[in-house]
């Protein structure tokens, strides 16, 4: 950390200054105070801002109900129909009954990555606080309702009946572990792929400051934000059929 | 909480640590120390808001947008499905009028040719009566005729006889010899016929 504290310090007195951090810290919206459990932060506006426009896009895009649709009701069709879908093809009819609670963490991720790119945003999903609790909650919700549906038989899941039997507990091992570390990976995936994109961006931004080198980094900020773009889409989706997997997992253990 | 300041640089010390605004992941100028995302200090207000905000988004859509939208998609299949029937409907009304028309074209045409049949036979009927009338006049009017006409000859000849008769007579006397009448007549008959 102090090394760190040195670089930054030592960067702004050359005019290079990099603070490719700065942008994650989470203030309080009202005075400086400190950052308790319910002040209202950048976090609460930024999320309150997510909601606000899954409000336009999929109830007042989608408030003339008209057969024909207009721009805005046909992308909030677009989006209800690749979620549904997605679960559809992923999990089977069965699941369709848990595309409310899919669309939910869909449209919150996905609006949070593409509205954290508008400069000066803050990106809600950068934080491991945020994505580790969604991807905690699709990981409890699997494993309770995966034991509630199909009871010991979800167990099932590691032991991989068609495996010679001798392969078979260590197998079982490796599924267990695996399937531990799917929050893990869950969550680290999406908030890893934010951060690491709004801190490249914060850093071209920093070379953009000196004359030399603007053109270049102006450049290289245009095209990563061209990327940034695409990763948010793609983190979203991932998230998506990810837990869409995990959901056929618990509906249908045997592989 | 100062303990990580404390672990800073000494240029930090000698600026006043404002420890209200610096917690444990912001140093004295507000910049961030380490990654911001593993400051447990802030945890518990983005796990709260992120609690309101996705209970809000599920509501949202739960109680107003999915429905909503599954219904529209479900009405625009209904309608589509409907227009599809009643285009099909109008096709099979349009092609069950074709097959009227036709058919009232084709019964016009038997009556038309029907009544063009009946009034030929009428008039041909009528045509009959008419001739048959005709020839029973022109028969009546042409033995009336020839009887007139064998009248008229019967009276030619006889004429013809009286002055073959008279005539012979008259030469006869003329020629000084007196023949009787019965031979003249006989011999002028016989000429006659001859």
């Amino acid at each position: 950390m102090a090394t760190e504290t040195h670089a930054a310090e030592a960067a702004e007195g050359s005019g290079l200054v990099f603070h490719p951090m700065d942008q994650f810290i989470v203030k309080p919206l009202f005075g400086d105070g400190p950052v308790g459990m319910f002040t209202i932060t950048n976090v609460t506006l930024w999320m309150f801002i997510s909601v606000i426009a899954i409000v336009l896009l999929l109830v007042v895009g989608t408030s003339r109900r008209a057969i024909v649709p207009s721009r805005s009701q046909s992308l909030a069709e677009l989006t209800y129909g690749f979620v549904y879908k997605m679960i559809e093809d992923v999990t089977g009819k069965d699941g369709l009954k848990y595309f409310p609670y899919i669309m939910t963490l869909f449209m919150f991720i996905l609006f949070a990555n593409m509205l954290g790119l508008i400069p000066g945003a803050f990106t809600t999903t950068s934080h491991i606080a945020v994505t580790g609790v969604l991807a905690v909650l699709v990981f409890a919700t699997v494993t309770i309702m995966g034991f509630v549906k199909n009871g010991a038989g979800f167990l099932g899941l590691f032991w991989v009946a068609s495996a010679p039997l001798a392969l078979r507990p260590i197998l079982a091992i490796i599924e267990l572990i695996s399937y531990f570390v799917r929050p893990v990976s869950h969550s680290i995936r999406l908030a890893g792929n934010m951060m690491a994109g709004h801190a490249v961006l914060k850093v071209f931004a920093g070379f953009a400051g000196s004359a030399l080198i603007a053109p270049v980094a102006v450049g290289a900020i245009t095209a990563m934000y061209a990327l940034e773009m695409l990763v948010a889409f793609v983190q979203a989706y991932v998230f998506t059929i990810l837990t869409c997997v995990y959901l056929k997992d618990a509906l249908h253990p045997s592989h | 909480m100062v303990s990580h300041l404390e672990d800073d640089d000494m240029a930090t010390q000698e600026l006043p640590i404002q420890e209200e605004i610096a917690g444990q992941c912001v140093d004295a100028h507000g910049g961030a120390i380490g990654m911001p995302q593993l400051c447990p200090e802030w945890m518990g207000n983005q796990i709260f808001w992120l609690a309101v905000t996705l209970i809000v988004i599920f509501l949202i859509l739960s109680k107003i947008a999915l429905p909503r939208i599954a219904a529209i998609l479900a009405e625009r299949t209904g309608t589509i499905t409907n227009d599809i029937a009643a285009a099909e409907d109008l096709k099979r009304k349009a092609v069950e009028a074709e097959d009227a028309f036709n058919k009232a074209m084709a019964d016009a045409k038997a009556e038309a040719s029907r009544i063009v049949a009946e009034a030929k036979a009428e008039i041909q009927a009528d045509l009959d009566v008419e001739i048959a009338k005709a020839d029973a006049e022109i028969a009546a009017k042409t033995a009336e005729s020839e009887k007139a006409i064998a009248e008229i000859q019967e009276g030619a000849m006889e004429a013809v006889q009286t002055v073959a008769k008279d005539t012979a007579k008259e030469i006869v006397a003329a020629m000084g010899a007196s023949a009787d009448a019965r031979s003249v007549t006989d011999a002028v008959n016989a000429r006659m016929k001859g």
